[in-house]
């Protein structure tokens, strides 16, 4: 575990030196915060619409601002982590400090969990500044934080299968372009699973493939439902990600 | 403390190396010495646990490299060909992660980080980062990472590439100093390099060893004749027919430089003495007389080179050549 540390620690500070990741940081905050801008002054003119009509009115933040945003944060996300996760593991093939790692004695388990885990904390870095969009909210107005807090757990745990997918897509190739557009590809199919399942219907094969694809399992979540088989659905697939990276790291020894 | 048992490794059709079979005792310091291509990096690579063998078995300090890799990574220091640093690391960050990844931690792990800033000279350069450096001393800060956990085997390719004539002799005076206490195995194409700190070298070419020894034994192995040298300054026209009348000499070769010449003469018979009275008796203008031993350089390219590649002349021709270079060059050794 310690060794594990080690490697986070490190790949943090790599992350930290690198402009990619002020860059992607900015970024990321500002579209987020411009999406939250316009979904609240859409909210305000909707408000005093109502209010010059009815002579009140009750508007619910929850629905009109936050399920909102974290429906579109998705995008952000598909478009986002991928550039933190390219370098993971196609940097280190090219440069050759691969070998280095790989002629120490950490586990390859270790390997693939450091990796996963300084992006990861990244991540969480990121998601947890985009708090102060409720937090500011909630000086002026009401609203249930509940679906909030459910909703920002749904933002980790996709965010944290979207940076799985970063991962080994990073482990496939020693070019990093490369890695993200993988990533990038496979993020869209697994969204646009839902689009075919949803086609389907409510037949045996449309569930199946809705099923793969995150987005019922995310927008549960957002909704402030918290279901088991939406977090098996994300525990699992985590797993098969690392897993996958782990056996294709390995086959590269190989070859 | 390393044992290679006919390895094989493949790459689809392509054999790298073919049933390598060697050892290195404890405390030896080995070279792995070949042309480009020859499997040197590959058999280090297998050493490293960096990847499986196709075939055979290969045993570090008792521990095998498939099944323990782990115990065998503990016990081994390795640079590879390109010294794998994170140019975003200062010097001491490279080596704090190092350490730490090699399970060093606290006064322990200070301790390795100022031992081998001092013994590979990085004082100057500790707090800056990686990717400002030159090539040299990037590749000394490759020899402190494989050092830095006081490993019992040393594995090092080509430890001495990129470096200026003084730093070369500085790591080869370091890896010297770490025979005896340590098992190193470093691959070199650079022959005075193999002869100048190793006891033993190993000439692998085209995925299999083909020569196995001391230096000086690998070079009165493959010799078969004396050589000598000489050099006149007025030659008479009919000299290399009166020196081949002198008892003892086989052939001489007049094809180097003016007044320069190459004599052959038996193994264990030295015509030295009769070479130079004739000379002198005659005032033929004696300035150099040397025997010259075969160098490992011909030992080299006598065993890497395709048989058909061999004509009768070239032997001696690399001879001539290399006595030249001998004298111009200055090879740092």
């Amino acid at each position: 575990m310690t060794r594990v540390n080690t490697l986070v620690a490190k790949e943090l500070r790599s992350y930290f030196v690198s402009p990619v990741v002020y860059v992607v940081g900015a970024v990321f905050l500002l579209i987020v915060g411009l999406l939250a801008y316009i979904y609240i002054v859409f909210t305000g003119a909707q408000a005093i619409q109502l209010m010059q009509v009815q002579g009140q009115a009750q508007i619910n933040l929850n629905d009109l601002v936050f399920r909102n945003l974290f429906s579109s944060i998705r995008f952000v996300l598909l478009i986002v982590l991928p550039i933190l996760t390219m370098r993971l593991f196609a940097e280190e093939k090219k440069l050759r400090t691969f070998e280095l790692l790989m002629t120490s004695p950490i586990g390859l388990n270790e390997i693939v969990a450091g990796k996963f885990m300084s992006v990861f904390v990244l991540f969480l870095g990121l998601l947890g500044l985009t708090g102060l969009i409720p937090l500011t909210l909630a000086l002026f107005s009401d609203f249930d934080w509940y679906p909030i807090l459910t909703g920002y757990v749904g933002l980790a745990l996709l965010g944290a299968l979207f940076l799985s997918v970063g991962v080994l897509a990073s482990a496939l190739t020693e070019n990093q372009i490369v890695a993200a557009f993988v990533s990038f590809g496979l993020l869209l199919f697994l969204w646009l699973l839902a689009g075919v399942g949803s086609l389907l219907g409510d037949t045996p094969a449309g569930q199946v493939i809705s099923y793969l694809s995150f987005m019922e399992h995310y927008d549960h979540l957002v909704r402030g439902l918290v279901d088991t088989r939406d977090l098996v659905y994300f525990a699992s697939a985590l797993i098969l990600m690392l897993f996958l990276t782990h056996r294709v790291v390995d086959s590269t020894r190989w070859k | 403390m390393i044992d290679v048992q006919q390895i094989t490794k493949r790459y689809g059709q392509h054999t790298a190396i073919d049933r390598v079979t060697f050892s290195v005792a404890k405390g030896e310091v080995l070279a792995f010495l070949g042309p480009n291509g020859a499997g040197k990096t590959t058999t280090m690579r297998i050493l490293t646990c960096f990847m499986p063998p196709t075939e055979g078995r290969a045993t570090v300090a008792g521990y095998d490299c498939l099944e323990q890799s782990m115990d065998v990574k503990r016990r081994i220091g390795y640079l590879p060909e390109t010294p794998p640093v994170y140019q975003e690391l200062t010097v001491q960050e490279y080596l704090r992660f190092v350490g730490r990844l090699r399970g060093l931690a606290g006064a322990v792990l200070t301790t390795a980080m100022s031992r081998e800033i001092e013994r590979l000279g990085l004082g100057s350069v500790q707090h800056r980062l990686i990717g400002n450096l030159s090539r040299g001393y990037r590749q000394r800060v490759g020899l402190a990472q494989a050092l830095i956990h006081d490993p019992p085997v040393l594995i090092l390719d080509e430890p001495t590439v990129g470096l200026d004539p003084k730093q070369i002799i500085e790591i080869r005076e370091l890896i010297k100093s770490l025979a005896g206490s340590h098992s190193v195995i470093l691959s070199t194409h650079i022959l005075p390099e193999a002869t100048a700190v190793c006891q033993r070298v190993v000439i692998i070419s085209g995925g299999r060893i083909v020569a196995e020894d001391t230096p000086d034994r690998l070079s009165t192995r493959l010799r078969h004749s004396e050589k000598i040298a000489l050099t006149l300054t007025r030659p008479p026209g009919d000299v290399e027919a009166r020196l081949r009348q002198v008892d003892g000499v086989l052939d001489v070769h007049g094809n180097g430089p003016a007044g320069h010449f190459l004599l052959e003469s038996h193994l264990g018979k030295d015509i030295r003495e009769d070479i130079a009275r004739l000379a002198v008796t005659n005032n033929w203008g004696l300035i150099e007389l040397k025997l010259i031993s075969m160098t490992l350089e011909d030992v080299f390219l006598k065993l890497t080179r395709h048989e058909e590649e061999l004509t009768p002349g070239s032997d001696a021709a690399a001879g001539l050549a290399s006595a030249v270079n001998e004298n111009n060059m200055g090879v740092p050794s």
